[in-house]
């Protein structure tokens, strides 16, 4: 037997000498198994005219073709005294030259997932000691490599081309740097979505299908760091960078989650099985036994907020972070108010108008509601395709708002007692349903990155789903009717009285 | 040494092993027979580690399946039902790549890969394209592929499936020589006659339990019935049955021969025979009726479908 260098990777949990070399070792082990697969696919790939021939075309000849229009497009510009249109138009070529040989990595990375499956050649690999996370590691640096080699080499030409020819331009290090790095982080993130794609289909027909999930946001992407480009923003592609490491480190993580043996076997047809589906779906919503109100309320309800602790801690933290956030804005002199100048008068007078514009009492309430309720759902679908990430910043939005107006007060010297007087009634209620609505919704979009053991990505976000429903009909509804019922009726007598009126 | 005890593998809400609990030695072949769907696939995806039992354990060479998977695999031949050969690699790359997971070293991964293949008829092709190859070349070389690190399980679907007869004849010696090799074997096969041929015990599975599970003798004498003789004898049988109805039970008599059954032939065939030249019938053959693995798989399929032999063949694996 030849069991050198099987072991599973493990993290570090005692950080000492021996057990870090160990791990280190171990990692290095998984390294190597994982390109044992990687060497072969790469091999399997260029072997493959369907590959290899536009990897050659987008090589060499895309990038001459883009040098040849840069020239030509440059004087032509320069002949209408617009020059700048022709400098800003340059980079953003350079960045399509090295765009179009990574959008390869996403159909390779089909082919080795999905495509193995359907041909049947996955099950004597996932039969080898290999696990899983080496098998993920050893497709997707496959899926990778080829294509970026060929990105790399295509901006090479290009440069090269524009540094030797008419022009004799080359890029500043730094935007050299952001677009060797933007499209490292594009290639990432579109290969970690394929293989998410691969792992919930049968066919590479099927995954082709559902690859515009991928091709459409990378294109919407492209176009708007052509932007960014042209008004030469170039900071603002270090956010992108930023965003887009973030997405891939996410869908890595799901992706090496999903890709399992179990998952990649259990499952044997494209078909929505949506009796399956509402089985679950209704099975975790209205629980077992009996159903009496109460009883689902006290057991089904409250179980599934008992569920939303770590969800909620990291809400709170974020409404922290964007009162925070808000109240930084706020020491900026270009965002003063001049809360001072106004008398309580002008306060008084001001608050009137708007409640009375609003149409006052209790007319207010299904306003409010709604108000409420559709920035929570914005939340909630943002969740789901965000991995929960949107629940979480649009919630930080209000508190952010809250931060900066109690700053205001703060530094203009004036009682902040008007605004707590405002805020604070319906808040106490309000603010905690905000939290527990925006913990389910993160809980329904991170589920999917890592569901339960012994549950689908599917089953998972089911089960999450009926509990998201069940707190937020069970919990938030109820609490932000009272809310709005203490903002229609209760605040707006609180701050009369803090005004004196 | 393979080892299971109530183990069940659960899709959703369909359960497609149910509590198998089988031990197979080291030198042993076991044939998992059973109709399609009946979980033969599951029960090797979980003994390879590629499925988590949903509940019981198993064991496969010293190594748990759900805690010890790589263990598990580095230890497991599998020729998987689908070969799926990398078609546009050489059938040497092909081999060395799998050589190099399981770490074998350089050199050996080499001569061991062109011996296999030089044993199964291969030796002429070891650089051509796995694409070229024919079904039964390239099935041949998927088990060249479970045997290439040496394990000592091997798990085989359909071993011989797409092979011409001279080429089955050459996989089932190989799978002797393996048995003599002391190593843990087990079958899936629809091939009954190969089953019968290559096996030490069979065990029949439907619907995710083993519904019979024991030697083929054992089998075949608990379905059938006690092994059937026939007496042949010269001249006519006439009033022979009569004679022997003390000692055996006659199921049927023709010109010059007749059928019995007999729960002990070791004892009663020789008091037989006596008999019969006491009274001056000359035997010319007394043989036992072939009873083959078909005739038994049938019975128990057919009968469970049935539901007549299940319950009585699930108190006897218990």
């Amino acid at each position: 037997m030849w069991l050198r260098g099987m072991r599973k990777v493990r993290l570090p949990v005692n950080l000492n000498v021996k057990s870090l070399r160990s791990s280190l070792q171990s990692a290095r082990a998984s390294l190597g198994n994982a390109l044992i697969v990687t060497r072969r696919e790469v091999s399997d790939s260029l072997r493959d005219w369907r590959i290899l021939s536009p990897i050659i075309i987008m090589t060499l000849i895309f990038p001459a073709l883009a040098q040849l229009a840069a020239d030509k497009f440059m004087a032509f510009v320069q002949g209408h005294g617009a020059r700048l249109i022709g400098e800003r138009t340059i980079p953003f070529l350079l960045m399509v030259v090295g765009f179009f040989p990574i959008s390869i990595s996403m159909v390779i990375a089909l082919e080795t997932f999905v495509g193995e499956k359907e041909r049947r050649s996955l099950e004597p690999l996932l039969a080898t000691p290999l696990t899983n996370t080496e098998l993920y590691i050893g497709k997707t640096l496959a899926a990778m490599i080829p294509p970026l080699v060929a990105s790399y080499s295509g901006m090479a030409v290009y440069l090269v081309g524009l540094r030797f020819g008419e022009l004799r331009w080359w890029p500043g290090t730094e935007l050299l740097v952001q677009i060797v790095l933007l499209t490292t982080a594009q290639a990432l993130v579109m290969v970690s979505a394929a293989v998410v794609i691969s792992s919930q289909t049968t066919s590479v027909r099927a995954a082709n299908l559902l690859a515009s999930f991928i091709v459409v946001p990378a294109a919407l992407l492209v176009q708007l760091e052509s932007v960014i480009m042209f008004f030469a923003a170039y900071d603002a592609l270090w956010s992108i960078f930023v965003g887009l490491l973030v997405a891939a480190v996410l869908l890595v993580r799901m992706g090496a989650h999903i890709f399992n043996r179990e998952e990649l076997l259990g499952r044997e047809l494209d078909v929505i099985n949506v009796a399956w589906a509402w089985e679950i779906f209704w099975g975790h919503f209205r629980g077992e036994g009996r159903f009496d109100l109460w009883g689902w309320w006290r057991r089904e309800v409250l179980g599934a907020a008992g569920k939303l602790w770590k969800p909620a801690i990291a809400i709170v933290l974020c409404l922290i972070a964007g009162f925070g956030v808000g109240w930084s804005y706020a020491q900026d002199p270009a965002f003063h108010i001049p809360l001072d100048e106004m008398d309580t008068d002008t306060w008084l007078d001001n608050f009137v108008m708007v409640y009375e514009l609003a149409g006052g009492g209790s007319s207010l309430i299904p306003l409010i509601i709604w108000q409420n309720l559709r920035v929570l759902l914005v939340g909630l679908v943002l969740a789901v395709f965000t991995f929960g990430v949107g629940a979480a910043v649009i919630v930080m939005a209000p508190l952010m708002i809250l931060g900066f107006i109690l700053a205001q007060f703060v530094n203009t010297g004036v009682s902040p007692v008007i605004f707590l007087a405002a805020v604070l009634p319906h808040s106490v209620i309000e603010i905690p349903a905000a939290v527990i609505a925006s913990a389910a919704a993160l809980r329904l979009g991170a589920v999917l990155i890592r569901p339960p053991r012994g549950q689908t990505v599917g089953e998972a976000w089911l089960v999450a789903l009926a509990e998201t429903l069940q707190v937020w009909i069970g919990l938030v509804l109820p609490m932000l009717m009272v809310s709005a019922m203490i903002e229609a009726w209760i605040t707006p007598r609180v701050v009369m009285i803090a005004l004196g009126g | 040494m393979i080892e299971t005890e109530g183990l069940t593998k659960d899709f959703g809400d369909f359960r497609a092993v149910d509590g198998l609990t089988i031990k197979v030695e080291p030198g042993t072949v076991l044939a998992l027979l059973g109709p399609n769907g009946a979980g033969k696939t599951t029960t090797v995806r979980m003994l390879t580690s590629i499925l988590r039992p949903t509940a019981g354990r198993a064991t496969v060479a010293g190594y748990d399946v759900t805690t010890q998977p790589v263990e598990v695999r580095a230890h497991v031949g599998v020729l998987t039902e689908h070969h799926g050969l990398y078609l546009r690699m050489r059938a040497l790359d092909y081999l060395d790549f799998f050589g190099r997971i399981y770490h074998i070293p350089d050199e050996l991964r080499r001569r061991r890969a062109v011996e296999l293949m030089h044993r199964f008829g291969l030796g002429d092709s070891v650089n051509r394209r796995l694409g070229e190859y024919s079904k039964g070349m390239r099935q041949k070389l998927a088990l060249v592929r479970a045997l290439l690190h040496d394990p000592p399980v091997l798990l085989l679907d359909e071993p011989t499936s797409a092979m011409d007869p001279g080429s089955a004849r050459q996989v089932r010696d190989a799978i002797q020589e393996l048995r003599r090799d002391e190593r843990t074997i087990i079958i899936t096969t629809h091939n009954l006659v190969e089953a019968q041929e290559l096996s030490d015990e069979i065990a029949i599975i439907s619907h995710g339990r083993i519904i019979a599970h024991g030697t083929f003798r054992e089998l075949s004498e608990r379905l059938l019935g006690p092994p059937l003789m026939e007496l042949r004898v010269r001249g006519q049988v006439n009033g022979v049955a009569q004679e022997l109805s003390d000692l055996v039970e006659v199921v049927s008599e023709d010109t010059d021969r007749i059928r019995y059954v007999t729960v002990e032939p070791e004892r009663v065939n020789p008091l037989v025979i006596r008999r019969l030249i006491g009274l001056g019938v000359d035997v010319v053959t007394l043989s036992e009726v072939p009873q083959s693995l078909e005739d038994v798989y049938l019975r128990v399929v057919e009968g469970d479908e049935k539901g007549e032999v299940a319950g009585e063949f699930e108190r006897e694996v218990a």
